[in-house]
């Protein structure tokens, strides 16, 4: 059953990441290469009407992990405390910004809620990317001082950096150089994304340049990845167990690799949708690759006093998660059909849909 | 620890007063859309669609203010209140994630259609996508309620050794004797806020004479759902609710109450009055002999117990608060009945759009249901105090024990500034919006 949860769990972040990632993706394109008011235009239609519903992954991710695995959801928000309500303040200066845009016709009014949104989508798809790095990495769970708990043994609580910035030091901080890496990258491939969506969306003029932008960004993405996984033996030594373990997961891995080389045959494409394909699949194998490699962990422990955080020490109680079953699976179907509604009937080019016109 | 307590009660109840300003519109006008658009397909009256359309952008607008200071309500379990959200969470979790998976998607998916869709769907289509808007809106209203009234009145579970509440019963959560008149009750109150804005603002057209025709089918169809539903918020829903406090939390009866001591042959009702706790007495009282001991029990002399009878500590911890916010709702409450039946008696005399004073009246009553749905609220919660989950989790054992007072402050101070930036801009909008009105389109 904890299984079961994780798995749904870990699908729905998925999700949330692929749909609100070309959201953040699109708000760093507008913020860095959208130049005309033409281009902004072009960028806020393609995502208008779809954002909202994107982040509401986030919300019901959050309501699942509340309710399936509590201790979790206890231990990792009030830990990560100030980072999170950092999100929110972003995620509620995002919408404002492309929300209240094209509410007034100024351009000081219009010059402010551009950077706002660009902005805060730059920070976001940052702050993501540090998040799985913080998850991976493990936190000092049970606040270990010298060998002495000073918490229970599943609490915890992070500053936002250190003064060595560093993922072994004994008492961590959400920002050190492997979690800030791991944040770049989440910059780099969500722009990608981003890209790709509007390419995929749009007949704008912007798209020409944007091919071009996500094959060089592709380069710099194969980069970072390949120096991540170099210096990923500084917060895991063995990060291969798993996969050596059940060769089966290697369906993950080999998914992130098809998509990144995919992304390299952008300009080529006939079809529009194919670069969003394939840098879909890159974030999804990336993803669950990251938590294939710790499973069953869902927070490791970085002090040997106190254990691991695992999908099984965590989760609620057993009546509790059968009976979930049953409302989740009619939800689910629910939402399918939302959303096949939704992008039937938003289906195509969006340049004319004049979202944020008033 | 008092501190950070204190710090972290405040921010909850900062982030949430501040949010539910704008659900408690949305709920509400969702309704009135439906009638305005079901109205324009049976007479196909343009000003009906109209209607609909420019509720729709005062809708879209508080309903991106709710969705932005809705997601902090959920991280905050977690971030603030981890403790409790660990020992409860199997349990309270269940209608929370029931709320993003079954109401939020429906919400937001067909908000999308209805404000951008309407070209791509026609008129039938769009109806329908407005009535899954509406229908999203209450569901989320329902399992937040649901969630609510289980910290008030816990059902369905039982507690482990390791002090963990977990569900042993899923269909009590929802027949749990609390959740019904309180969802009606704030539903209603919901259509109250909702139809007092759209008469005021039909009021402020009428007597700035611009937009006549919408100012008067605002003001009548404000008016009407207006007098429905504040007759109804008092009588049953409202009656059900102090009854359901009456019978589970006397101590919280008898301190929103007022009533310190019980009184031989019956109580009285406390019309006005300050509590004085010092000499557990009320101030400048003036109250009418045995009318609580009525309306309660329906029976003239029935002992209502008073504050003497309980432990002091298990009082609720503001009771001046609780008083106050109780008697601010139910005075305001008796003033939106009286309001809305004089104006229904204008309408009916066919006199309503000339007497100016009964829409000046109308057009000032704009913020009082805000006022009244946010001190009902307060009522429930400071009548919860001490306790988290009624008589069995204090307060002070939920908050998260990792998060210190400064850091606390530190977020609180955020939400305060930026709130106060959203507040600021979301008036400027809504008053552009309102200023502009609705328009025919052009032939």
């Amino acid at each position: 059953m904890e299984l079961f949860w994780y798995i749904v769990l870990m699908t729905m972040l998925a999700i949330y990441v692929i749909l609100d990632g070309y959201d953040f993706g699109a708000g760093i394109v507008h913020l860095f290469f959208a130049k005309t008011e033409k281009d902004k235009k072009a960028i806020t239609n393609a995502i208008g009407p779809f954002w909202d519903a994107n982040e509401v992954w986030l919300i019901a991710s959050g309501g699942v992990l509340f309710f399936a695995f509590p201790t979790l959801y206890a231990s990792s928000f009030s830990g990560f405390y100030l980072p999170l309500i950092m999100i929110l303040w972003l995620l509620i200066f995002r919408a404002i910004g492309l929300e209240l845009r094209g509410q007034v016709h100024n351009k000081m009014w219009e010059l402010i809620w551009d950077k706002a949104f660009g902005i805060s989508s730059l920070l976001l798809a940052l702050f993501f990317g540090v998040a799985l790095g913080n998850v991976v990495r493990g936190v000092n769970l049970g606040g270990v001082i010298d060998g002495v708990s000073t918490h229970e043994a599943h609490y915890f609580f992070l500053p936002l950096w250190n003064p060595t910035f560093s993922p072994q030091a004994e008492q961590l901080g959400i920002l050190d150089w492997f979690t800030v890496l791991l944040g770049v990258v989440g910059v780099v491939a969500l722009t990608i994304h981003g890209a790709n969506w509007i390419i995929f969306k749009t007949n704008s003029d912007l798209n020409e340049k944007l091919k071009k932008v996500v094959f060089n960004l592709s380069i710099i993405l194969l980069a970072l990845v390949v120096i991540s996984l170099l210096v990923w033996h500084v917060i895991e030594p063995k990060p291969f167990h798993n996969f050596l373990d059940k060769p089966w997961l290697w369906i993950f891995p080999v998914t992130t690799i098809t998509g990144l080389f995919g992304l390299f045959k952008v300009k080529t494409f006939r079809k529009h949708g194919m670069g969003f394909l394939f840098s879909t699949l890159f974030l999804f194998g990336g993803l669950t690759t990251t938590v294939a490699s710790i499973f069953p962990k869902v927070l490791p422990s970085t002090n040997n006093v106190n254990p691991d955080l695992t999908l099984y020490n965590v989760a609620a109680h057993e009546y509790g998660l059968s009976v979930g079953v049953y409302w989740f699976a009619i939800a689910a179907v629910l939402v399918a059909v939302y959303m096949v509604i939704q992008y039937t009937i938003f289906k195509g080019k969006m340049d004319d849909v004049g979202y944020g016109e008033h | 620890m008092e501190d950070m307590l204190f710090y972290d009660r405040m921010q909850f109840a900062f982030t949430i007063t501040f949010h539910y300003l704008f659900p408690q519109l949305t709920m509400g006008l969702s309704l009135m859309i439906v009638y305005f658009k079901w109205k324009f397909l049976r007479t196909q009256e343009v000003n009906y669609n109209e209607a609909a359309k420019f509720w729709m952008k005062i809708f879209a607008l508080n309903f991106a203010m709710g969705v932005v200071t809705g997601i902090p309500m959920e991280f905050q379990f977690g971030t603030n209140w981890a403790k409790f959200s660990e020992l409860t969470g199997g349990i309270i979790g269940q209608t929370l994630a029931m709320e993003g998976m079954f109401s939020f998607f429906l919400e937001s998916s067909f908000l999308g259609l209805f404000l951008f869709g309407e070209k791509l769907m026609g008129q039938k289509l769009h109806f329908l996508t407005g009535f899954f808007v509406f229908l999203g809106s209450w569901a989320s209203g329902y399992l937040i309620i649901a969630t609510h009234s289980w910290m008030q009145h816990p059902v369905g579970f039982e507690i482990l050794e390791n002090g963990k509440f977990v569900l042993n019963n899923f269909s009590a959560l929802f027949s749990n004797p609390w959740l019904l008149p309180s969802y009606l009750h704030n539903q209603l109150a919901s259509v109250i806020t909702a139809s007092f804005v759209v008469s005021s603002i039909g009021a402020f057209y009428l007597l700035n004479n611009k937009h006549n025709a919408f100012g008067k089918l605002f003001v009548k169809t404000g008016v009407i759902f207006g007098l429905i539903s504040s007759v109804l918020v008092a009588f049953p829903t409202g009656d059900l609710v102090a009854k359901n406090v009456v019978k589970h939390q006397p101590v919280t009866f008898a301190a929103m109450e007022g009533i310190f001591e019980t009184e031989e042959g019956g109580s009285e009702i406390v019309l006005i009055g300050q509590p004085d706790m010092e000499n557990k007495k009320l101030d400048n009282k003036i109250a009418v002999p045995n009318i609580l001991s009525f309306l309660t029990y329906q029976s003239w002399d029935a002992e209502i117990k008073g504050l003497n009878e309980f432990d002091e500590k298990n009082y609720p911890t503001n009771i001046p608060g609780l008083y106050y916010a109780y008697h601010i709702m139910v005075g305001l409450g008796t003033i939106f009945i009286a309001l809305m039946a004089l104006a229904v008696f204008q309408l009916w005399r066919k006199k309503l759009y000339e007497s100016k004073w009964v829409l000046w009246c109308i057009m000032f009553m704009l913020p009082f249901p805000y006022i009244a749905n946010t001190t009902g609220w307060y009522t429930a919660e400071l009548g919860r105090q001490p306790w988290l989950v009624y008589n069995l989790l204090r307060t002070s054992e939920g908050a998260s024990p990792t998060v210190s007072a400064g850091n606390t402050l530190f977020t609180l101070l955020g939400f305060i500034g930026l709130y106060l930036l959203l507040g600021m801009l979301f008036l400027m909008l809504a008053g552009k919006i309102i200023n502009k009105g609705p328009l025919l389109e052009k032939h």
